[in-house]
């Protein structure tokens, strides 16, 4: 046993696999204990938010009724709008009327960046479209109007009101300048989204934490399912032979020539939605793949019933469940286990695919990794390059069924010494 | 030497056939035998001559095809687990290759305390287990001390088999089959394991069949000899008859083939 897990430590590709599986699972330990919230909470209304931070407009306005942590930033933005919308061809059109009509002496004003904010005083102050305006044509005029009205609307602030409800109905209680700025980290109403939300406005990391963690107890519920069966018919088939054996495999191989996912589908669909659980779904899984498990176990056992330990065994009187336990199962053992390990992959792996067709567990309450698909195909996250909905639930699928091959692989060497290289 | 004696187990006509149609083959041709009580019988025979599906239809492991089995001159009747568990009180089994006959999970000391539970012990009490115990280690030259929470791939092949005759000294069997049980050790462990085997003989006096493909071997060893050809017995009678003054070509192969050393020792022992 020592020895064995000596092995496993050198053996580079079961420690790959386990490193991988072993993250995964602290992650969905530690993950929810930091992050409380309920992985199906639609915390944003609409469709799929890009990754990124988000906070409420509310809170960007103010944060709470009493204090408002807002911050004017030492930036003349208004005077560097106004630059970018006049024109260099309006501010002629200015300085050439104030010199007409205003009385400036030409020269008095230039069109300069810098001079734009005493051009606009000295064109408050000075126009007027009563003047008569001697030698301009009216469309010209006109222009001046139009010139003069847009001026007036530039210098206008759009600050936005804040209200409240008074006595009277919605009084307005403050107005917050469009210069002012708030900084991000004393908002506290603010959510990272570093997956963005799914369909339905859910945190697709939480949910993505909660469905990995749903579905890797499918795919040990299923695991444990199949494999119990497999070992007790292959056990069972194998050492005591004959018309049970023969019973025993026509049965399995009449499970394996119809293929498993066919019947999933078929008992999924007459369980019918409302009864489709977690469990449910895990324990049908595990039901459809048994067959694998108990083939190479039977013919492990047919290998070793007739050993000489277990005549040994027999000479001594030992009842046929004392022999089974003692003196066959613990050589099967290592195969049992890797058969485990595959089992759950393929019953994640099924899981997934049953929910993309609709027939997974029918639930509102937790998610899992093929549901999680299912809700990205039928919002059509792929056709809308919402990729962050679907790509990191195939990343997660792929890592789990990575690791724990890798693993199967390790344990086959160290159980087969004739596979090391 | 063997008249007057009580016959344990008698064969007529055993056969076993294994495959069927054009497959079939006739592992053991309608054996008719005869082991009396206290005996050491060898049955000599080269390798595929049906010696191990004997042992095995003696010992009750596979069916016979045919043929009838006598133990203690009744008939033998092992049909379901429950008879053949009756059946194995009275006979045990030694087997060829040591590596394999101990279950490599379970402690040495629990293969030893099995056979004090089996053998009517169950009720003893501890100190009396261990007692029992150390006596069947000492019998074959082992320190119980040194055994206990070993496993047995700990103990090299000549341990083991000297283990297994331990286990036979203490369920005391009636018959002992024992299937070349030193071809697979050392020469020198050799003679002690079957000076163990005729050590056991005359303190229990159990009936010893000694199979073995080593006819220098069973001449050493056995009161009477069997050889067995292609599933049928060729000869049989007492060891000086059957190995002095052979009458089948088999046998007198069997004898030309043992290596020239065996023949000095041979027949310097006769002489």
């Amino acid at each position: 046993m020592k020895n064995t897990i000596k092995q496993l430590r050198h053996s580079s590709q079961f420690m790959v696999g386990f490193v991988i599986l072993v993250a995964i699972l602290l992650l969905i330990i530690i993950y929810p204990i930091f992050v409380t919230a309920d992985p199906l909470e639609m915390v944003g209304r609409g469709t799929f938010f890009k990754p990124g931070t988000y906070v409420s407009v509310v809170d960007a306005v103010t944060d709470g009724a009493s204090t408002q942590k807002s911050y004017t930033l030492n930036l003349d933005t208004s005077a560097s709008r106004l630059n970018a919308r006049l024109s260099m061809e309006d501010r002629e059109a200015m300085v050439d009327w104030l010199v007409r009509f205003g009385g400036v002496a030409e020269g008095g004003i230039s069109t300069s960046d810098d001079d734009v904010p005493a051009l606009l005083e000295l064109w408050s102050e000075k126009y007027d479209s009563t003047n008569p305006q001697k030698g301009l044509i009216a469309a010209k005029k006109k222009y001046y109007v139009r010139l003069d009205k847009s001026l007036k609307e530039l210098n206008n602030s759009t600050d936005m009101i804040l209200a409240a409800q008074g006595e009277d109905g919605l009084e307005q209680t403050g107005t917050i300048a469009d210069d002012s700025y708030v900084n991000v980290k004393d908002i506290a109403n603010q959510r990272t989204f570093i997956l963005g939300t799914d369909n339905f406005g859910r945190d697709v990391l939480t949910e993505l934490v909660a469905a990995t963690k749903t579905s890797i107890i499918i795919g040990l519920i299923a695991g444990v399912v199949a494999t119990a069966i497999g070992l007790f018919l292959g056990l069972f088939a194998g050492f005591i032979g004959g018309v049970v054996d023969d019973f025993i495999m026509f049965v399995t191989n009449l499970f394996t020539v119809i293929p498993s996912f066919v019947i999933l589908i078929l008992i999924s669909y007459s369980v019918g939605a409302s009864a489709r659980g977690v469990t449910m779904v895990a324990v049908i899984i595990g039901l459809t793949s048994w067959p694998w498990t108990t083939r190479s176990v039977r013919s492990q056992v047919i290998s070793l019933r007739n050993r000489d330990h277990v005549n040994m065994s027999k000479l001594s009187g030992h009842s046929v469940i004392r022999i089974i336990l003692v003196d066959i199962l613990p050589y099967v053992a290592s195969y049992v286990v890797m058969a485990f390990i595959l089992q759950i992959s393929s019953g994640i792996l099924a899981e997934a695919q049953l929910s993309m067709l609709g027939l997974g567990p029918a639930t509102t309450t937790t998610a899992t990794l093929g549901l999680m698909m299912n809700w990205a195909m039928t919002y059509t996250a792929h056709l809308n390059g919402s990729w962050w909905a679907y790509f990191p639930v195939i990343l997660t699928i792929a890592l789990i069924s990575f690791s724990l091959n890798l693993m199967n692989t390790g344990l086959d060497q160290v159980f087969n010494p004739t596979l090391r290289d | 030497m063997s008249d007057g004696k009580m016959a344990i187990l008698n064969g007529k006509g055993v056969t076993k056939v294994f495959g069927l149609g054009d497959k079939k083959t006739v592992a053991v041709d309608h054996v008719d035998f005869s082991f009396k009580k206290g005996e050491i019988i060898s049955i000599v025979g080269e390798s595929g001559s049906g010696k191990t599906t004997l042992f095995k239809m003696i010992l009750g492991l596979i069916n016979m095809t045919e043929g009838e089995m006598f133990f203690q001159e009744k008939p033998r009747d092992i049909k379901g687990y429950a008879k053949k568990r009756e059946y194995w009180k009275n006979i045990q089994a030694i087997f060829q290759d040591p590596f394999s006959s101990f279950n490599m999970f379970t402690k040495i000391d629990s293969v030893l305390l099995d056979c004090i539970n089996l053998s009517g012990g169950k009720n003893l009490s501890k100190k009396e287990k261990d007692e029992k115990m150390t006596e069947a280690c000492s019998f074959v030259n082992l320190k119980y001390a040194e055994l206990t929470n070993k496993y047995p791939f700990e103990l090299s092949g000549g341990q083991m088999q000297r283990l297994m005759i331990a286990r036979i000294f203490l369920l005391k069997p009636r018959i002992l089959m024992a299937d070349e049980p030193t071809s697979m050790i050392d020469a020198c462990s050799r003679a002690t394991i079957l000076d163990m085997l005729l050590k056991l003989r005359d303190e229990t006096d159990m009936t010893v069949v000694f199979i073995t493909h080593d006819i220098g071997l069973a001449y050493y060893i056995s009161d009477t000899v069997y050889i067995m050809e292609h599933g049928k017995f060729v000869e049989h009678g007492s060891a000086e008859e059957v190995i002095i003054n052979p009458q089948a070509a088999y046998t007198k192969r069997l004898i030309s083939d043992v290596p020239k050393i065996h023949e000095e020792w041979d027949l310097s022992t006769v002489s």
